[in-house]
């Protein structure tokens, strides 16, 4: 793996509106065609490619439903 | 994943880590449908709290409408106001708590349509408050009717066939309303409905925020919002219909920002200090008198009436205060038409050694009557073996049997005296002398000198008014 950003789903609180799958300007993400407790179809991150843009982050509405973590680079 | 460091960005400090508040069984997700735009405001507003160090001065009003829940997730201080209010609630703890940052968050149901006025008096005090305005064309919370700034041709629930400005106006520009005042510090339109004005977004909500920080004034953020729910739209198709139809009625732009220009508001600092309080209204604790309950005390219900000017409600504070004086329960409780002259008058005074429950009662145990009209209005209302006293420039009446009634020469006494206005305190030394408000005299006395006393010069003239009144009374009445 490199070392790259990523977006940490948790999938219990996504509503499945789609705004990320929207926003992210890699399209790297989908919704799951399985239902999270709440019966909602998640949304999954297909695991590489994140620019770190925050996209998803700020178009999501749920408070706790995506973090994103940026590595900090040491030179 | 690697172990080194790194930046994460996720929920702001200034929003809770779970809604404690909201209960249920999905205690960290919010109470919003999917693809609202309030979730995606609210963390904005709690991001900028974080980043300007604001939360502990923060106090968020919450409206009705859908983020009536609002205080579910705002870590600060929260209060919800009735529908519309809360720009009048915003104001007063803003003029109370210096330090105060009002948030104002309402939405175009709330702020549009009921709390207008709020809304632009608000506004044009410039009261140190932020509004977020969320304007997504429809009334969310009660099923998605018509609101003020649903655009023409749209469908709502309760206009079916799009809205007809022929019949129900034309969609509100709240933003260009307020940017006709002169208070507002800063006033933009912003959107939610895609990541591009999100970003846009934030900038404006951190900025107005900024302005609350310093103390500089009133800032309105409009925010177009995306309800799919409610307007029946994927979230492709509500992030079409804000960019393009609710852009087109309310283009995006900042119509005012004045935050660099302005100096922080200065008021005087508001005083809460027991003294001050017991100051304004009048309390004097070391030397006022304690309310003592006694049940042997009947409650004993007078009811004063007369024309306009002939000190009818004087005459029943001074009986209340006669009360207060013998340490009773006592309650006034007036009524007068619209004219500051002339009109009918009266109040109704209730004596009682224990708590009043209600200041308005129908049946009465003393009318004083001092015109004809008020007289055949009460005199029903009267209990039999009550008292009715009327002033003699009442003429033809009939007394109802069963009812102690006397004609009383209050006015005649009080223009042998040389002043017709002591005619109500003359009737009420005639009051006092029946005994029937089981008031001792001594507490008359003490009454009127309380209720003159920043006028001393006239307790003399009243105290003999009084008098005179008792000494017709003790000749001329025998119950």
């Amino acid at each position: 793996m490199t070392n790259e950003p990523y977006p940490k789903i948790n999938i219990l609180e996504c509503k499945s509106c789609e705004r990320c799958v929207i926003a992210c300007p890699q399209d790297l993400l989908k919704l799951s065609d399985n239902l999270n407790q709440r019966g909602y179809k998640y949304v999954e991150y297909n695991g590489e490619g994140c620019i770190g843009c925050l996209n998803c982050y700020y178009t999501c509405p749920e408070p706790l439903a995506i973090e994103i973590h940026i590595p900090i680079k040491e030179n | 994943m690697n172990n080194s460091k790194e930046r994460i960005i996720k929920k702001a400090d200034s929003l809770n880590d779970v809604f404690t508040r909201k209960g249920g069984n999905a205690m960290t997700a919010t109470h919003y449908c999917p693809g609202c735009g309030h979730g995606i405001v609210h963390k904005l507003i709690g991001e900028a709290m974080d980043t300007l160090e604001i939360q502990d001065r923060t106090v968020m009003i919450s409206p009705v409408g859908c983020s009536v829940f609002a205080y579910y997730y705002f870590n600060c201080g929260n209060i919800q106001t009735a529908h519309g209010r809360a720009p009048a609630v915003a104001t007063g703890i803003s003029r109370a708590e210096e330090d105060a940052i009002l948030i104002s968050y309402q939405g175009d149901g709330d702020l549009a349509s009921i709390g207008l006025n709020e809304t632009i008096q608000a506004a044009n005090r410039g009261e140190k408050m932020v509004v977020f305005f969320i304007n997504n064309t429809v009334y969310g919370m009660t099923g998605g009717q018509m609101a003020p700034t649903t655009l023409i041709d749209e469908v709502t629930t309760s206009c079916p066939a799009g809205r007809d400005p022929n019949f129900t106006g034309y969609p509100l520009h709240i933003s260009e309303i307020i940017n006709n005042l002169k208070a507002p510090v800063f006033i933009e339109r912003v959107s939610v409905a895609d990541i591009d004005h999100i970003k846009k977004a934030k900038v404006a909500i951190k900025k107005a925020l900024e302005i609350q920080r310093d103390k500089k004034g009133y800032a309105f953020v409009e925010i177009l919002s995306p309800c799919p729910t409610n307007l029946k739209q994927n979230t492709k198709e509500a992030q079409d219909f804000v960019n393009t139809l609710m852009e087109e009625e309310f283009p995006l732009k900042n119509f005012r920002d004045n935050i660099n220009t302005t100096e922080p508001i200065k008021r005087l600092e508001s005083d809460f200090t027991k003294e001050t309080l017991d100051n304004i209204f009048n309390i004097d604790e070391e030397n006022d008198l304690n309310i003592i309950n006694d049940s042997e005390f009947k409650p004993i219900v007078t009811k004063l009436a007369g024309f306009g000017g002939q000190g009818i409600l004087s005459m029943g504070l001074t009986l209340a205060q006669a009360g207060v004086q013998n340490q009773k329960h006592a309650s006034w409780y007036p009524a007068y038409g619209p004219e500051q002259r002339g009109g009918t008058s009266n109040c109704t005074v209730i004596l009682s050694g224990d708590l009043i429950g209600s200041p308005a009662v129908h049946d009465i145990n003393i009318l004083i009557a001092m015109n004809k009209p008020s007289l055949e209005m009460f005199e029903d209302n009267v209990r039999d073996g009550g008292l009715i006293l009327y002033d003699d420039i009442i003429s033809d009446y009939t007394p109802r049997d069963g009812i102690h009634t006397f004609k009383v020469p209050g006015t005649k006494i009080a223009k042998e005296m040389g002043n017709v206005k002591v005619a109500n305190v003359v009737i009420l030394g005639i009051l006092m002398e029946t005994g029937f408000t089981n008031i001792d005299p001594k507490y008359y006395e003490a009454a009127i000198k309380e209720i003159f006393k920043n006028k001393q010069k006239l307790i003399p003239l009243n105290i003999d008014a009084l008098s005179k009144g008792a000494i017709w009374a003790k000749e001329n009445i025998n119950l």
